[in-house]
């Protein structure tokens, strides 16, 4: 092998092995996986801060926040949010599953800088132009609502930014197979993030289509573009770009529930083929900000609010199955054999990077998906857009799921890559608790107003007069939710930076131990590999989940019926 | 392993526990998917999205002319508000076409229906996107300038009906309303 390979075993390669997994780990990954995930955070805390004075607003008997700040603030808090820090994190995410599972070497140093100098300098522009009061047009900027041109130019510097740091993961995975750093199929986890990578691809490319003519608009070089067009084409991003976020987030619950609890995906070819079915047919979503719009017929809103016969909605209910069952797998090898849920109990629920995964699949699954499908289904799109119902459901995917899931994962992330063991341990045992607490609380606090009326992005509902006690007490929820959310965030951000700055480093030592279920005497591992009946606590996990799903679904049907016929 | 390459070949079916939850679920999607159509044609309540392009200017001269030849009143606000102290009160015929302008912020004017009759609804708007919200009723539709959305609608219970904007349209987007009355 000549140096120019790059795989992590020739020599001269800038690399180390892991003192806790014993893998090898590529320095040029590790310096910009640290540079992401930082940026990430400091991200996501500012985004936390907007989101405790929204939330504060929102509920009506403190209503914190003047108007224009009010707007203000939640612009910011969605594009800092959304955007920000879950495109910072996730390319950190791919870096990772592109070199350590192959064993390989970043493709480039010099294309991840530009990647992060200009998703960064992107970032800092559109922060600025909103807190400077020159773009309250909310994350969505819907034309005609026109913002100062640096708005849509930052946010093309952070597209086109992202764009270059997939490229660079593509151009690993590509390099990783010729130098032959690995043999054989890429794990599970590499696969998932391969997926959330080309569905990036898409959704920035559907990004530049729609932000460019619009920022040459706001330049004054060319006529508007027309709005029902921009909706279209936006959603293609705003939708997508979420999808993004669950496939990242599947991968990383894979991710943790192998490093926790040893589990393995119990069908390789099934579970691949659940990440295939989000490629090929998620875009199809974006129709579901559309359902109540003019211009587009039912036939284009049936088929492709459907997803195709929702094969992406039957992809996460492959995950949600094949996680919990890994898990219950590797639990009964170990010898939790107890009832059908004894091994639920003996899971580590202190280690926060695992109370963080099953938390996030929960919170996902069973509010989150189920919400989100009903929402999303044509007719009772009537009864639910624009309402706060919307914001109740995506608070419980991109936050009690996605965000959930990237924090429980710091919890490895920190004392692997940056080599710090955390500081302050029985706090980091409760942050996902309360985090997940305080979304839940938030978002029923959003989806029972929304049930009454109360419609998203609105400063006052006093003016309108129509919203009794009813609505103000779940706005009272909904603050109390984010107030308690915004705790947990901030113990997170505060637990991470004084670790970088204060926690004990690990060189060469193993990490301390978060705790993980200990094999118990009898254990036998691999032993259930072949029973496809093993998986019994699952099994009713999942078929009362499903019970669950029918119940709201039909539920909502019911309440269609209640309102004026229309067509 | 989730973590390592795979070199034992990987390829195989699903098999008990993960068959019966795959087919669970596959039929559960089958089922979600059959309701929509279903539901076009046997149900009541549907957004097929009739619309028509035309310039704002256009709209409100339409508007115009339907409140000028349909006004029964005048509609006064009880409740504080300075983007909508009054509104012309109009009544289309029953059957007919009504016209409602969203622009900022306000919609314009307030209609008086008749329970069940049945209206062609015509929603645009003069400036920014608008979201139609009628509350208490919380049925919601879009609204874009430069589209006639056409709501054939027909009101099913009597009494004061609220629209509410649900769009963000600006910084006086929470105190956009109008007001449709069945009688």
């Amino acid at each position: 092998m000549s140096t120019s390979s790059h795989s992590l075993a020739a020599p001269g390669t800038p690399g180390r092995v892991c003192g806790t997994t014993g893998l090898g780990v590529c320095l040029d990954a590790q310096r910009f996986i640290k540079l992401n995930a930082v940026v990430g955070i400091v991200f996501l805390l500012l985004g936390g801060i907007a989101a405790l004075l929204l939330a504060l607003t929102r509920w009506q008997t403190v209503h914190l926040l003047p108007v224009d700040w009010f707007y203000r603030l939640l612009t910011f808090h969605g594009i800092n949010m959304l955007i920000l820090w879950i495109l910072f994190f996730e390319v950190a995410i791919l870096y990772f599953a592109c070199t350590t599972p192959l064993n390989a070497r970043l493709f480039s140093r010099k294309v991840a800088y530009t990647s992060f100098g200009m998703m960064l300098t992107g970032a800092v522009m559109v922060d600025y132009i909103i807190i400077a009061g020159q773009a309250d047009v909310m994350m969505t900027s819907y034309l005609p609502l026109l913002a100062h041109p640096l708005f849509y130019l930052g946010i093309i510097l952070v597209a086109v930014g992202t764009l270059i740091g997939v490229f660079n993961f593509f151009a690993t995975l590509y390099v990783a197979k010729r130098d032959r750093s690995y043999t054989g199929s890429v794990p599970i986890v590499t696969f998932g993030a391969t997926a959330a990578a080309i569905i990036a691809v898409v959704t920035l490319l559907h990004g530049a289509v729609v932000m460019i003519p619009t920022f040459t608009y706001s330049m004054g070089w060319t006529p508007q573009p027309d709005p029902a067009w921009y909706r279209l084409i936006w959603w293609g991003l705003g939708h997508q770009s979420q999808q993004v976020n669950v496939c990242a987030m599947v991968s990383v619950w894979y991710l943790l529930t192998h490093i926790v609890v040893g589990s393995r995906p119990i069908n390789e070819a099934v579970c691949r083929t659940a990440f295939v079915l989000y490629v090929l047919f998620i875009n199809l979503a974006s129709a579901h900000h559309l359902l109540v719009d003019p211009g587009v017929g039912a036939t284009w809103k049936i088929w492709n609010t459907s997803y195709a016969m929702y094969l992406a909605v039957l992809a996460s209910m492959v995950h949600g199955f094949t996680v919990p069952a890994g898990v219950e797998i590797a639990m009964r090898e170990k010898g939790y054999t107890n009832g059908i849920f004894g091994w639920v109990t003996a899971l580590p629920w202190k280690n926060p990077a695992f109370s963080g995964t099953a938390l996030s699949v929960v919170i996902f699954g069973f509010l989150g998906g189920i919400t989100g499908v009903t929402l999303g289904t044509q007719q009772i799109n009537i009864i639910a857009h624009n309402t706060l119902r919307i914001p109740g459901h995506f608070h419980v995917t991109v936050v009690g799921g996605t965000t959930l899931a990237f924090m429980a994962l710091a919890y490895y992330v920190i004392p692997l890559i940056f080599q710090r063991d955390f500081i302050f341990r029985r706090v980091a045992r409760i942050q996902p608790w309360l985090f997940g607490l305080g979304i839940v609380l938030l978002s029923f606090g959003m989806s029972f107003a929304g049930s009454m009326g109360v419609s998203r992005r609105s400063w006052d509902i006093d003016t309108q007069g129509v919203y009794g006690a009813a609505a103000h007490l779940w706005l009272g929820v909904l603050g109390i939710g984010g107030v308690l959310a915004f705790i947990g965030l901030l113990i997170f951000a505060l637990l991470c930076v004084g670790t970088l700055l204060f926690g004990e480093k690990i060189e060469g030592r193993a990490m301390a131990d978060w705790g993980t279920p200990p094999a118990l005497a009898g254990s036998q591992p691999g032993s259930l590999a072949h029973d496809h009946y093993a998986t019994k606590g699952t099994i009713v996990l999942v078929l009362t989940f499903l019970a669950c799903f029918a119940v709201y679904y039909f539920a909502n049907w019911k309440a269609l019926t209640d309102v004026w016929p229309v067509r | 392993m989730s973590l390592r390459p795979l070199t034992a070949p990987w390829f195989h079916g699903p098999a008990g526990h993960e068959k019966i939850w795959l087919g669970c679920a596959i039929l559960w999607c089958f089922v979600m998917s059959l309701m929509m159509p279903y539901w076009h044609f046997r149900g009541k309540q549907n957004s097929t999205g009739e619309a028509y392009t035309v310039k704002p200017a256009d709209f409100f001269a339409r508007t115009e002319k339907f409140v000028t030849a349909n006004r029964v009143g005048t509609f006064k606000n009880p409740i504080t508000n300075p983007m909508m102290q009054e509104l012309p009160l109009v009544e289309p015929p029953a059957g007919g076409d009504a016209y409602l302008m969203g622009r900022m912020w306000q919609w314009y004017p307030a209609l008086r229906l008749r329970l069940g009759e049945t209206y062609r609804l015509h929603l645009s708007s003069l400036d920014l996107q608008h979201g139609f919200s009628l509350q208490p009723l919380n049925m919601n539709f879009q609204v874009l300038p430069g589209y006639d959305h056409v709501l054939t609608i027909t009101p099913t219970s009597k009494g004061e009906f609220t629209i509410v904007c649900n769009e963000f349209c600006g910084a006086g987007h929470h105190a956009m309303t109008g007001k449709i009355f069945v009688e």
